[in-house]
């Protein structure tokens, strides 16, 4: 009986083991997964949810359904092609009288003035004299004779357009875009169009800003990747220090030297080479002096990594099969470096594209760049709806960009401890 | 340089000589700003250019005297400790989790995870200030300390699990064998060794949130206004020493936690060799 059935027996007890194993690690990935849990659920509530809630904002579009909800059912099955019918002009003038009570008025002239410049002083002037307006025979000739705007279809699409609950019109205007009376996407009139020359100049700037972080970090990165390690620990401090220094100590120093009777113009006027100081700040270059200054260890540390990674061993070889320094240098080293420029490039431009803080302070009304205006919409005129489209726009543009950035430094396995 | 040897023909010995140069005057770029606004702080007068009229510590007995500057210097730190010591639970927690996951979906959770880094300042701060305003957390402590918890967090999960990396679960293993209990085992084994990863994770938390001044822009009241945003509004309205005094209590700091985390490095570096 002994030697009848051994591996039988070992295949009995085989079994449970692989299902005790498989248990095992799935209550191991169970316990881990709740080791990530509450990072997630935190991240959820304090960086998701309010940017979910941003992106909600861009299409939100209930205020004039909330102030003029009979208005907006009457006109729901209007085809737009002539003047609304009477039953809708009866329901715009109940609407506006419960709403002058409740003093809701100015919720729904501050949106539909966005969409036609002078909509709320029609609005509100209708509000004013619509109780003590003597009775004509229909609503139509009564809110015709308060306002004569009432007798124009443009008056009453730009209610239709902004019946909710979702709207395009905000995205549409952070692309100089608008629909026109009769629902196809136009672009905008000249004097709302300024944001696509936004974008333009925030793409402009960051670029340039790259340029110049790659053109100065190269020939650093270059010489601390060559350098033995002790001289180069030693300089690298030149670096590090900056890039821990506070943002706001770097803009203000900036503006220390550069202003009009700064340290600079101090200096050039004092040597006898400048009579009258020169603008350095408050301009596109001091914008671009001072976000290069801030940048530019960005653009050193990732092309330092790289060039660290190459081998002398290729310069030798190609030095020794005969290539000129010259095009070893070109065909050999460069070639190499070609993802660190990459990520360093493309994390440049990334951060360069959200930057605020930097143009608010040392930029003229030219230099700001999108994110000025975001602020700008948020928190000074309270138009929530552009500033969340405007918001979406150059958050899509981040994340693109980021994800470019994730498969080129995933290529190069810099991603540190983090991938498995 | 021990490079020159290698530096046969004139044609790179020009191109070396080339580099030093270029790198000397972008290290100049780079510090000298940095180094220049120092001294302007002790100045006696109040013009913030040179030659200095003489020597005094006036600009930090302003700062020190000044209740607006002393109390955004004590915001900084409530707000910088707290949501330190937050994220640093948290990250923590995360990395250990990250570490120990398989499944296709990583990727996907871990760049969630590290987002806060790329989103722009000024996306986040206006989707918190919507979110949080109507819910009573602006103008108050507790949003400043989820806000930048949220921001700081993912530094602490990128130093961390870096070290976790490097960190040989035998060692887990081993003490699991020998009886510990996983809390007793993270406590006597795992912590020490990944205590050096620990600590600059809360370095670079802390300095994270010491440097934050967009969301404090958005969501601060008056009494929670911290340094960077005292100094925003300074420089808005008129630079007088003051800030400048303010630029170098707050290099300072960032000098301390620099040298802190190279003497961690420093110390880790010596642990591996000494190990290997």
């Amino acid at each position: 009986m002994t030697t009848a059935s051994p591996t039988g027996a070992n295949a009995q007890a085989e079994v449970p083991l692989k299902r005790r194993l498989r248990r095992a690690e799935r209550t191991r990935q169970v316990k881990a997964l709740a080791l990530v849990a509450p990072l997630l659920v935190f991240l959820l509530f304090t960086f998701a949810g309010p940017i979910a809630g941003m992106l909600w904002r861009a299409v939100d579009d209930r205020e004039v359904r909330q102030v003029l909800p009979q208005t907006i059912a009457a006109l729901a099955n209007w085809d737009g092609k002539e003047l609304p019918d009477e039953k809708a002009y009866a329901a715009l003038a109940s609407d506006i009288l419960a709403a002058r009570a409740a003093g809701t008025i100015a919720i729904a002239a501050k949106r539909l003035n966005y969409a036609l410049n002078g909509f709320r002083t029609i609005l509100t002037s209708t509000a004013r004299n619509l109780k003590a307006a003597p009775e004509q025979r229909t609503a139509r000739e009564t809110l015709g004779k308060i306002n004569p705007a009432w007798r124009e279809r443009a008056t009453w699409t730009t209610i239709k357009n902004a019946s909710g609950p979702m709207t395009g019109f905000y995205l549409l205007a952070a692309l100089d875009l608008v629909r026109n009376a009769d629902g196809a996407i136009v672009a905008a009139p000249p004097d709302q169009a300024i944001y696509r020359e936004i974008f333009a100049r925030t793409f402009l700037i960051s670029l340039g800003v790259t340029a110049l972080c790659l053109i100065l970090g190269f020939p650093v990165a270059y010489l601390l990747a060559t350098l033995p390690p002790g001289r180069s620990n030693l300089l690298m401090i030149f670096v590090l220090l900056p890039f821990w220094t506070s943002l706001l100590v770097r803009t203000c120093a900036w503006i220390v030297l550069l202003q009009s009777k700064g340290v600079v113009n101090d200096s050039l006027h004092w040597l006898g080479i400048i009579d009258e100081p020169l603008r350095l700040i408050y301009n596109r270059f001091g914008v671009c002096v001072a976000m290069t200054h801030v940048l530019l260890p960005f653009m050193i540390l990732p092309l330092y990594s790289s060039m660290k990674a190459i081998s002398p061993a290729y310069m030798r070889a190609a030095a020794s099969l005969g290539a000129p320094p010259l095009t070893a240098f070109l065909r050999i080293y460069l070639p190499q470096t070609l993802p660190g420029i990459g990520a360093g490039s493309l994390l440049v431009f990334i951060l360069a594209l959200g930057y605020y803080i930097t143009p608010a302070l040392v930029g003229g009304a030219a230099d700001q760049m999108i994110s000025y205006f975001i602020a700008l919409y948020t928190t000074e005129t309270a138009n929530w709806g552009l500033a969340s489209a405007l918001g979406a726009v150059l958050l899509l543009a981040t994340l693109l960009l980021a994800l470019v950035y994730g498969k080129l430094v995933q290529g190069q396995q810099v991603t540190g401890g983090m991938k498995n | 340089m021990s490079d020159n040897s290698s530096l046969r023909t004139p044609s790179q010995r020009i191109a070396w000589t080339a580099t030093i140069a270029i790198s000397t005057l972008v290290f100049i770029f780079l510090i000298a700003p940095i180094l220049a606004i120092m001294p302007l702080s002790f100045s006696s007068g109040s013009y913030l250019t040179y030659p200095l009229p003489g020597l005094s510590l006036r600009w930090y007995d302003d700062f020190i005297n000044s209740p607006r500057w002393m109390n955004s210097l004590k915001n900084s730190m409530i707000i910088g400790v707290a949501s330190t010591l937050l994220s640093m639970v948290l990250g923590t927690l995360a990395a250990l989790g990250l570490a120990q996951w398989k499944s296709r979906f990583k990727p996907l959770v871990l760049a969630f995870v590290l987002s806060p880094v790329v989103v722009p300042g000024v996306i986040t701060a206006v989707g918190l200030y919507f979110f949080f305003a109507p819910i009573g957390l602006t103008g108050s402590y507790l949003g400043l300390i989820l806000a930048h918890t949220a921001l700081a967090t993912p530094f602490v999960v990128i130093t961390v699990g870096a070290t976790l990396q490097s960190f040989d679960t035998n060692l887990a293993r081993a003490a699991a064998s020998l009886g510990a209990s996983p809390l007793q085992a993270f406590r006597r084994v795992i912590l020490p060794l990944i205590l050096p990863g620990l600590a600059s994770g809360a370095l670079f938390a802390f300095a994270t949130s010491f440097d934050e001044v967009i969301i404090v822009l958005f969501m601060a009241g008056p009494e929670q206004r911290t340094l960077p945003r005292e100094m925003f509004s300074g420089i808005r309205e008129n630079i007088s020493p003051t800030i400048t005094a303010a630029a170098v209590i707050l290099t300072t700091v960032s000098v301390v936690l620099l040298a802190t985390l190279e003497a961690l490095r420093r110390r880790n570096e010596r642990l591996k060799a000494g190990g290997a």
